[in-house]
Formats: structure tokens, sequence, C-alpha cells
């Protein structure tokens, strides 16, 4: 799903995390970047102009250009627009109304209005609710016998339409039966038509005008080009809509649609249509399909996890004292350490790392990792604090001390030390290339040096 | 061939590409107001292209703004960020070489450059090569495959052919009772089966076919989406079984592509070529607000890869007259003329 729009983001974000300092000239560039991956996805260029223009004045802001990470910075900035942009949380169904609850369903011909109306059935059945299925599909031939064909393989009622009738009357005459006997949802199916046909138009309003639905639902085809705004937003002038549902997700529709409709309409997506069988019905989670769309795996909850557990008092300290030109000592090393076991260790990290990152340090044995972890945090328990602070004093007679002290051999001190030198550099790498580099140097060490202690 | 990005090669352009859009456009037979119809059909999108055109091309002088509006017209019309910079790369080029001094040139310049796009797609269908000719119809979900059989199946009739249809969609609800419907208003017998094996149905329908001499198959099939795989060695499987009821067939494999998909056609032609070997596109439902700009970014692929694959038809209803021949210089006119 949405690999197209990932893959041309990740190139985006790759670049931002080498950033050592973000200008306004870098952000323009990678701005220029965003907005050709958004438009290869579909997504309506008035909807990318005006994240660009979001993502741009956030990106300039304060907040971004004196973070710590500013290329981390702007994907968060990135990442909450996306959501944003996609509707925050997901709204489930309003069925709240005195049965028999309407549904009717709206959208463009060909759009999976009636697969979807079968699987939104299917999913309320599930739900112990009594749903009538009905068609007013008149004109598309044998549209009514699809929808009856599948209610059948469901097990569910289906009004039995005429094709001879006006849809008006076969509304009139579904009510009456799902009054009679007492349905908890009606769920509506009608012909796809064309924004600009306006008797078909006028139709689908007396329909709404008769039916008073709680939900009426645009349904959308993920592969629907830059005109997807131009349909979503007259259909939403003729009919008061409640929410939108995005099908064929499961294609490599680079899910523009999604993106813009939300955006133009202002309705939420409520469901997503994720494969041909009658199950194939997801809620729409805005959260998760940025994440997606980022290749970033679960960041959110990554950073959330970052924002909650890391002492930032903390952290700032050791970036203050690196700007400063101070040494970076093992006093530090060892908070670093214990920030990492705070977040919940290495594998904890990993589970929640993106793809690509995930998958460079696949190859560390993380039982292992952690383990050499809590021996270092002994090494270093077993200095004195001058010792901690001046790591070059530390000669001969005073690693056999700390070896003795921490139960270890005396190379493994020395190990150690080595290890600590080289997270010197990489102090220095993360302060400019952050998280990949980091991850990359981490995955040197830990399969390179550690596995020995 | 052409790279849009290099500056270089769009400036030397062959020179006897430019005389090919003086060539005559062969002039079909067509109902009297086919062109009339088209732009009806295309009504929405002259609107929308046209009308921003007409006020772009007033006159006065070309400057950098001009060409940033017609990027953003060109994108908004699906045709995609390749497409469009080679468009724009190209009417730049012409610009220069031809000295072009107002806006009013530029539209000329700009017709020229799509025509160059489009014409190579202009390529009409011939289905007296082989008897019985067997054309199987392929796409994505509610493309418009069976609605365009209803159609074909007419149009292939008043051209004086004998058509059977096939009932190869054996996976979708009502999908043979849908074409079933078609065969009727066509007075066409329609071959379909019980079981649930697409491959058998073609596969008798050939064999009717060849024994009642009937000059076209058409093969209905149900839709797949690109990414899936096993849908698409299902359908390779049934081309196969074709090929072994009449060696060589099918003979026309037609993609069916919505207009209103925006860049995702361009996945689906790859994904259905690759499959396939797709020999001809129709593009349905350029009677709505879809600006059929697509058609653009898949010359512009076909022109990279070498491999033309023509626009047959297109749809601009959903009556049974409503296909027409693909016409690059209508196409062109209905989308700059007011
Ligand atoms: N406005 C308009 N609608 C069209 C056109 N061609 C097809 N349709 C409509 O699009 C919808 C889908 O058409 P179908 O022919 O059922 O599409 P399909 O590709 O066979 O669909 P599946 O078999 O379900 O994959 C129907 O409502 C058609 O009436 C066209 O050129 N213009
Ligand atoms: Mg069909």
């Amino acid at each position: 799903m949405l690999e197209n729009l990932t893959g041309r983001l990740q190139g985006v974000i790759k670049n931002l995390r080498g950033q050592a300092r973000l200008t306004e000239e870098n952000i323009s560039d990678a701005m220029r970047e965003v907005r050709m991956a958004l438009l290869e996805a579909d997504v309506a260029l008035p909807v990318v102009k005006d994240f660009i223009a979001r993502v741009k004045e956030r990106a300039n802001g304060r907040e971004v250009l004196q973070s710590l990470t500013p290329g981390q910075a702007v994907i968060e900035v990135v990442n909450d627009e996306l959501t944003e942009l996609m509707g925050k949380a997901n709204v489930g169904l309003n069925l709240a109304a005195v049965p028999p609850v309407v549904i009717l369903m709206a959208g463009l011909q060909g759009a999976g209005k009636t697969t979807t109306s079968g699987k939104l059935a299917k999913l309320l059945k599930e739900q112990k609710k009594k749903v009538l299925l009905a068609s007013a599909d008149v004109y598309r031939p044998a549209a009514i016998t699809q929808l009856q064909t599948l209610a059948k393989q469901l097990e569910i009622d289906c009004f039995d339409s005429n094709p001879q009738q006006k849809p008006l009357d076969i509304a009139a005459q579904v009510m009456e039966q799902a009054r009679k006997s007492y349905y908890d949802v009606v769920i509506f199916d009608t012909a796809g038509r064309l924004a600009i046909d306006e008797a078909m138009m006028a139709e689908i309003k007396d329909l709404h005008t008769f039916l008073k639905p709680t939900e009426t639902l645009f349904v959308v085809d993920a592969m629907q080009g830059q005109d997807a705004v131009n349909t979503a937003k007259a259909f939403g002038e003729t009919l008061p809509l409640t929410g939108v549902i995005v099908t064929k997700l499961d294609g490599d529709a680079r899910g523009g649609a999604a993106l813009s409709v939300r955006h133009v309409t202002g309705k939420p997506i409520k469901f997503i249509g994720v494969s041909e069988k009658v199950d194939g019905l997801e809620p729409f989670h805005p959260d998760r399909m940025a994440g997606r769309i980022l290749g970033m795996g679960d960041v959110l909850s990554l950073i959330e996890q970052a924002h909650k557990n890391v002492d930032m008092a903390e952290a700032q300290k050791v970036a203050e004292k690196l700007k400063s030109g101070a040494k970076f000592d093992l006093e530090d090393f060892k908070a670093q350490m214990l920030q990492m076991r705070k977040m919940g260790g290495m594998s904890a990290l990993m589970d929640k790392m993106p793809a690509q990152m995930a998958g460079m340090a696949q190859k560390v044995n993380m039982d292992d990792a952690e383990k050499s972890m809590r021996r270092i945090e002994g090494i270093i328990n077993s200095m004195t604090p001058l010792e901690r602070r001046k790591p070059e004093l530390i000669k001969a007679t005073r690693k056999q001390r700390i070896a003795a002290g921490s139960g270890v051999q005396v190379q493994d001190v020395n190990r150690l030390l080595k290890q600590f030198e080289e997270t010197q550099k990489m102090m220095k790498m993360f302060s400019k290339g952050g998280m990949a580099k980091m991850m990359r140097g981490l995955g040197g060490m830990m399969g390179g040096k550690l596995p020995g202690m | 061939m052409f790279n849009p990005f290099a500056k270089k090669s769009a400036e030397t352009a062959p020179a006897h590409v430019e005389e090919k859009k003086t060539a005559p456009v062969p002039v079909e037979e067509q109902s009297t107001s086919w062109t009339q119809r088209l732009k009806n059909g295309l009504a929405k999108t002259r609107q929308q292209l046209g009308g921003q055109l007409s006020a772009l091309f007033g006159g006065g002088k070309i400057d950098e703004d001009i060409y940033e509006e017609l990027e953003t017209i060109l994108l908004t019309s699906d045709v995609g960020i390749n497409a469009t910079q080679h468009l724009l790369a190209q009417l730049r080029a012409r610009v220069k070489r031809q000295d072009l001094q107002d806006t009013h040139a530029l539209k000329g310049a700009l017709r020229e450059t799509l025509l160059e796009l489009l014409s190579p797609l202009q390529q009409p269908l011939n289905v007296k090569t082989h008897q019985p000719f067997v054309m199987m119809i392929v796409g994505v979900n509610g493309a418009g495959k069976t609605t365009t059989i209803g159609k074909l199946a007419k149009r292939l009739q008043a051209e004086g052919n004998s058509v059977l249809i096939a009932a190869g969609d054996t996976f979708r609800a009502a999908a043979r009772e849908q074409l079933q419907v078609w065969g009727d208003r066509n007075d066409v017998h329609v071959v379909a089966s019980e079981s649930g094996d697409p491959a058998a149905v073609i596969y008798d329908a050939v064999n009717s076919a060849m024994a009642k001499k009937i000059e076209v198959v058409i093969a209905d099939t149900a839709g797949r989406l690109p990414t899936q795989l096993h849908l698409m060695d299902e359908i390779k499987k049934v081309q196969r079984v074709i090929d072994k009821a009449l060696p060589g067939a099918p003979h026309e494999i037609l993609l069916v592509l919505d207009a209103n998909t925006g860049q995702n056609a361009v996945n689906q032609l790859k994904a259905f070529h690759d499959a396939l070997g797709v020999t001809g596109l129709v593009l349905t439902k350029l009677d709505g607000t879809a600006k059929g700009g697509v058609i653009a970014a898949i010359a512009h692929l076909s022109q990279q890869s070498a491999r033309q694959i023509p626009v047959r038809f297109i749809g601009v209803g959903e009556s049974i007259d409503d296909l027409r021949p693909f016409d690059a210089a209508a196409f062109v006119d209905a989308l700059l003329d007011d």
C-alpha cells in the first residue's frame, strides 16, 4: 500500500537526516521533493500547495531550527501535518438515531459502492445489528442482482428492488419494510453518477431528503487522480456528507485521494477498502496511515515514548556540553545507556524502528547486546568520578582495580575504553547526522566488538 | 529516446517530427455529429482546461508566469509530473526555435506539442486481420470493461462483423447477468457457464466462434488490481488457454482505463503489459470532470520505452453509442478550443 509515495518521501527523509544544519534553502529543497512526491501520489495540487506552505512555515520556525536534530524535527512536522491532513483520529460510524438508521452510499461510477455496501453490512451484522440492504441502481444492468447476490452470500436481507421503479419509490418501500420488520440499519446503495449530471444529482438529493440518513458516505476510488477533489467537493455541495470511504487501497494506488478528499470535504475517512473479499473493510486510522506513508514504522509511538521516558533536561545537558566543545566522558556514556534502558532496551526500540534501520541492526543479537550493556555499566560503576571524567588517566594498575571491582578481565576494560572512544566519535556524528548514522555506528560496534564480553 | 530532462536534446529535436504534425489525419467515416459528441463528452474538460487556457492565451508576452500556469493546468489534468516537464521543455524549445513572441503563438505551439506526443497513439483497431478475431478485455475493478464490451459489440456489428461475447468474469457477483443484458441489447450471443473457470468459458466461446464462423469474439474478464499477482497469473493462464484453442489468439488485448485515474494508470499499464502484452487501450468516463490528461502520461511513457500502445477508443457516456475511436487531433482540439 502506498509504496511509491513512501519510497519517495524516504529519500527526502534520508537527506534531511544527513543535514548538520537546516537552512531555509535546504528546507526549500526538501519541500520541492516532497511536492513532487505528493503530486506523483495524485494528491490534489491545491492540497499539495497548502500542505507545503504549512510544513515550510513550521519547519522554519524556532522549534525546529533550534532542535538538536533539526532533520528529525522536520520529519516530525511532516508526520504531524500528514496526520492532520488525513483527519487526526479514527471516526467511527454514527448509528445513534431511532432505528431504522439509514446509511446512504454515494459516488462515481465504478467507485465500489455496491461491494462496500456488502462489506459494511457484514461488519454491522457482526455487531449484532439487523441489517437491510437495498439498491436503487435501476440504471446499470444487473446492479440490483449484484447486491442481492452479495447479500445472499453474507446471509443478510436484501430488499427486492424492481428496476422498473423510480429510486424514490423504491426508497419508500424500503423504509416501510424496514420499519415493519424492525431493522436496525438500512444500507441504501445508489447508482454511480457524475457530479456534473444535474438530473442524477437532483435524484440523489431527493433520496437524501426522503431517507434522512444518519450517515451519508461518499465512496471514492483510491486510484482516482486530481479530479477526486472536484468530485468530492461537488458531491459535498449537493449532499450533507458525513464521511468518506476510500476503496481499492490494496492496489498500488498512491493514495493521494485519501490525502485530499478529507481536506476538501472536511469529512472524516471512516473506512478503507483493502481487499475484494467481503471482510476487506477496515476502520481508517490517519496516524497509522501517516506512519506507513513515511515508511517510518510506528515512529509516532516511538517519539511518544522518547518524550515520556527520556529525561529531556539530561539530554539537553549532554548536548550543551558537546556544543560548548567539552569532551563527552564516561559519565555521559553511562547516562546514555541508562536512557536507552529506560526506553525499554534495545529490542523494544528496534521493534518500532523504520524497516530499513531495523534491518541494519538485525545482525546484532539483542540479548547479547543488552547483557553487554549491563556489564559496561558495572565496569563504569567501579571507576572513580575522576576516572570517569578523565578516562585517559586509566592505566595498567587502575585497569586491574576496575576489572577486579566489576568482576571482569582487564581486556574487557580495554575493550570498553576502545568502545568509548568510538562512541565519542559517534556522538559527533549523531549531532550531525541523526539516528541513521548512529544506528549504523551501533550496529558496527556491537557486531564487531562486544560479543566477547 | 528523448529525455525530457536533457535540455540539449529538446533543442535538437529532429526537424522531421515538425513536419509530421501537418500531415492530414485520416478522416474516418463518422456519425455526423461525432466531433460535437466528443466535444460534449469533453465539455467539462474543455471548461476546466480550455477555459483556463483561453484566458491565458489572450495575447501578451510569454513570461515565466505563464509557464507556471501551464504547469499547474497540466498537473491538475493528471498529465503527471514527468510528462508535464517533458511537455514544457518541448514547448520552451519550440518557442525558442520558432522565436515565438506572444501567447497566441504559444497556444499553437502547445497544440503542436501535445499533438506530437499523442498522435502516435492514434492507430485504429483492425479486426479483419484474423478470423475469428479474438479480443480480451482487461482492467482494474470498475474501469468500465463490461460496458465497453456492450458498446464495442454494437460498433463492430455496425461495421458488418458478426460478434460473440464470452462472459469471462466468473468472480464478481452478477457480472454474467450484467453482460447478458448487453448481449440482449445487441442481439449477440453471450457464452457463459455456471463453472468458475474463466479460461474454460472463453475456450468454449472461441471454439464456438470457429464452428459458427463468427468474425469477432470479445471476452470479458474480472477486474483485478496491479498488485494482485495471483490474479495476474490467472489471466495469463486464460491467455495461454485461448492460444491453445486458436494459435495466435487473443489478437487484441484491450486494457480499459478509467479517465478518472491518476498516475496509477501507468502502474496498471505496466502490470497488465508485463503479464499479457497489452495491444490497445480504451479510456472510459471522459464525459465526467476528469480531464483525461493521463493519456499524455501514458504517451510519454510509451515514447520513452519505444512501446507505442495505441488508444483505440474513448468512452464518453453510459449508453451503447458512447464509444469513439481515439482521434488525437480532435482530442487536442477539444481540449484547447472554445
Ligand atoms: N459516465 C460514464 N460511465 C461509464 C463509462 N463506461 C462505464 N461506465 C460506468 O462505470 C461503471 C462500471 O462499469 P463496468 O462496465 O461495470 O466496469 P467493469 O470494469 O466491468 O467493472 P468490474 O467488472 O466490476 O470490474 C458502470 O456504472 C458503468 O455504467 C463511460 O464512458 N462514462
Ligand atoms: Mg465487469
